[in-house]
């Protein structure tokens, strides 16, 4: 890798457009992002990874958001609004890479927001925080406790990043902070649930077939504009589609599927897991058993978010592979 | 030298079948569907996809509604409800007149050791109120980890029993059946029988918080259907269960039926109550006490009205 010893650049802002920087802008919803915002704004992407095909306009500073530079960012450019994207959340990661990456990356970047006085931050957190419980209220709101962690410690710093954007959100009232928790995302993306909906042959958990909730990558890029537009702050829930049965969803990929019981799931993906033939951590077997539903009314009156893709769509577009 | 061939030619046959055998599966599964069709068309004196469509429903695209009622699904869940509502237990209903078009809360008497009474409040609103209702009742959060059992409750209608849900489904007009005695209720042993026993408040913050008007039902029949002539709280502890109830017929061949005793269904002139939701417990439990009284007068004249425990 070459050492970056470019002169730092700024974009004069001659034209008026505002500057909004993106972390994690490498991966696929980052991409998305962009390409929606990048004629309207300009765009600095931060991320370690590289950027292949990148428009022309944005700015990519391939950089760890843990290490200083981040700083020389925000101190380059004037920023006028964050889109926090840059979480990790490979489950094969360290607890220590994870926690330092999520939480103490994040905190540092809050500093910064802060610091710098930026007017606007939207952070990605996901409506997996509340997490899948047996005794989950159909629609889960805003207010309802992030219990996520509690059977799946691995994901507990994802929850902490929630957490963390809002006490920022009471600390620093002068930036307008959003929290998005959009459901599961399925699309081109490469997660838990469109990885499942990937898989040649689904498993099923025999005897159950829980209400899901599923959003296409590109409605949540559409969120994240309108969250972007001034005025709006607080936490939204953020539901695509109408709720369907899981079993209906998984049939709309047409690929076969085979019902186990809960009894022999959990130990076998375990043991799975510990010999790394699968990508499921077991506990995330509870989100094919219990409902993780959220009531998005506050996303559709406050930030008007209108879902355009159905779950069909959704699935159509798990094999396409362009992002 | 022949051998060949024919072992081939009975390869192909036995191929042929196995090609044929989605076709007849499927025709005995339309042959079945048949059948369910017209014995529930003969119950209902017209056929189930009428009564559902005269239905308030709000199903999504997928024909399930967002708490997971399937209707198609039901239908088969209906089918042996509705012969225990008319053939088996004969129920007899009266006060349909009672209840009202809009939202509501039912609160009845729970008993019977097996909740069949919930079952024929059901299969009631569904077959003799119009237009039809579906009634929701809320399930103890524990059923919701059990296989199958979670997924047959969703499917019917059945929702978690947490309070946001209960707020939803008022919101959205539906009949919601509670059951304030809970399991202490349903497990009273036989010489307790049509004695209420304690009501929880829950209900009556719920109803004064939404404006919800009470429909109070009284069930009669229910309570000889199992004879419980005594309830081992301590076993029941120990197991982890709600109630241990012993009941001598269990052990007799086919007792394991509840006795074909005769259902009377009572439903009540709706109660309207104001006030704080959040008031303190003694002026909530006076409303809950009038509510208990209502029901309790309703199943004492039921008791003496009837003339015969099984007709």
């Amino acid at each position: 890798m070459q050492p970056s010893v470019r002169p730092p650049r700024s974009i004069p802002p001659s034209d008026g457009r505002k500057t909004v920087l993106v972390t994690g802008v490498c991966g696929r919803l980052g991409k998305r992002l962009v390409r929606s915002l990048h004629r309207s704004v300009h765009v600095v992407g931060v991320d370690r990874r590289p950027f292949g095909d990148k428009p022309k306009d944005v700015v990519h500073e391939q950089l760890d958001m843990r290490r200083k530079k981040l700083k020389d960012v925000f101190r380059n450019f004037k920023i006028d609004a964050v889109v926090h994207l840059g979480i990790m959340h490979d489950p094969r990661a360290s607890a220590a890479d994870h926690h330092s990456w999520n939480v103490a990356g994040f905190s540092k970047l809050l500093d910064y927001v802060s610091q710098f006085s930026v007017p606007k931050l939207v952070v990605l957190s996901s409506a997996n925080a509340y997490g899948p419980q047996p005794g989950n209220a159909q629609f889960l709101t805003e207010d309802a406790p992030l219990l996520g962690g509690q059977n799946f410690s691995d994901i507990r710093d994802l929850i902490e990043v929630d957490m963390l954007a809002q006490s920022f959100f009471w600390k620093v009232p002068s930036t307008e902070t959003v929290v998005l928790r959009p459901v599961h995302i399925v699309g081109t993306v490469r997660n838990a649930a469109s990885n499942f909906l990937r898989l040649s042959t689904i498993p099923m958990v025999m005897g159950f077939d829980p209400m899901v909730q599923v959003i296409h990558e590109d409605d949540v890029v559409q969120s994240i504009v309108r969250a972007l537009e001034p005025d709006k702050r607080g936490v939204f829930n953020l539901a695509g589609t109408e709720p369907l049965p899981l079993s209906r969803l998984v049939g709309l990929t047409g690929k076969p599927t085979v019902s186990i019981p809960h009894a022999v799931a959990a130990p076998v993906l375990k043991q799975m897991w510990r010999f790394r033939l699968t990508t499921f951590p077991a506990p995330e077997l509870d989100h094919i058993r219990f409902v993780c539903m959220v009531d998005d009314r506050r996303s559709r009156d406050e930030l008007r978010f209108q879902p355009k893709y159905e779950a069909k769509d959704c699935v159509a577009s798990l094999s396409s592979g362009k992002w | 030298m022949s051998t060949t061939p024919r072992f081939t030619s009975a390869l192909t046959r036995a191929s042929r079948l196995a090609k044929a055998a989605p076709f007849f599966a499927n025709r005995a599964s339309k042959a079945a569907e048949l059948v369910v069709d017209e014995t529930l068309e003969r119950l209902l004196g017209e056929s189930y996809a009428e009564r559902v469509a005269r239905m308030p429903l709000h199903l999504g695209e997928t024909g399930v509604d967002p708490f997971g009622l399937d209707p198609q699904f039901a239908k088969y869940a209906l089918l042996w409800v509705a012969w225990m509502h008319r053939k088996y237990f004969r129920s007899e209903v009266f006060g349909m007149e009672n209840v009202p078009k809009g939202r509501m809360l039912l609160i009845s008497n729970h008993s019977g050791q097996i909740p069949i009474d919930g079952m024929m409040i059901g299969a009631s609103m569904f077959m003799d109120a119009e237009p039809p209702r579906i009634v929701r009742a809320m399930v103890e959060k524990w059923a919701s980890t059990l296989p199958f059992v979670s997924l047959f409750f969703s499917r019917v209608g059945q929702v978690t029993g947490v309070p946001e849900n209960a707020r939803r489904l008022l919101e959205q007009g539906e009949a919601l059946l509670v059951f304030p005695e809970g399991s202490r209720g349903i497990s009273k042993p036989f010489d307790q029988r049509y004695q209420l026993t304690d009501f929880g408040l829950g209900f009556m913050r719920l109803a004064i918080e939404t404006k919800t008007p009470i429909v109070p039902v009284a069930i009669v029949g229910a309570e000889e259907q199992f004879i419980s002539i005594a309830n081992v709280e301590r076993l029941a502890k120990l197991l982890r269960i709600p109630a241990f109830p012993i009941i001598p017929q269990w052990f007799v061949p086919g007792g394991q039926f509840p006795l074909p005793t005769r259902y009377r269904i009572y439903f009540g002139k709706p109660l309207t109550f104001t006030g704080d939701a959040d008031d303190e417990d003694g002026a909530i439990e006076e409303h809950v006490q009038s509510v208990k009284q209502t029901i309790q007068s309703m199943l004492n004249r039921g008791t003496k009205e009837r003339k015969h425990i099984f007709w």
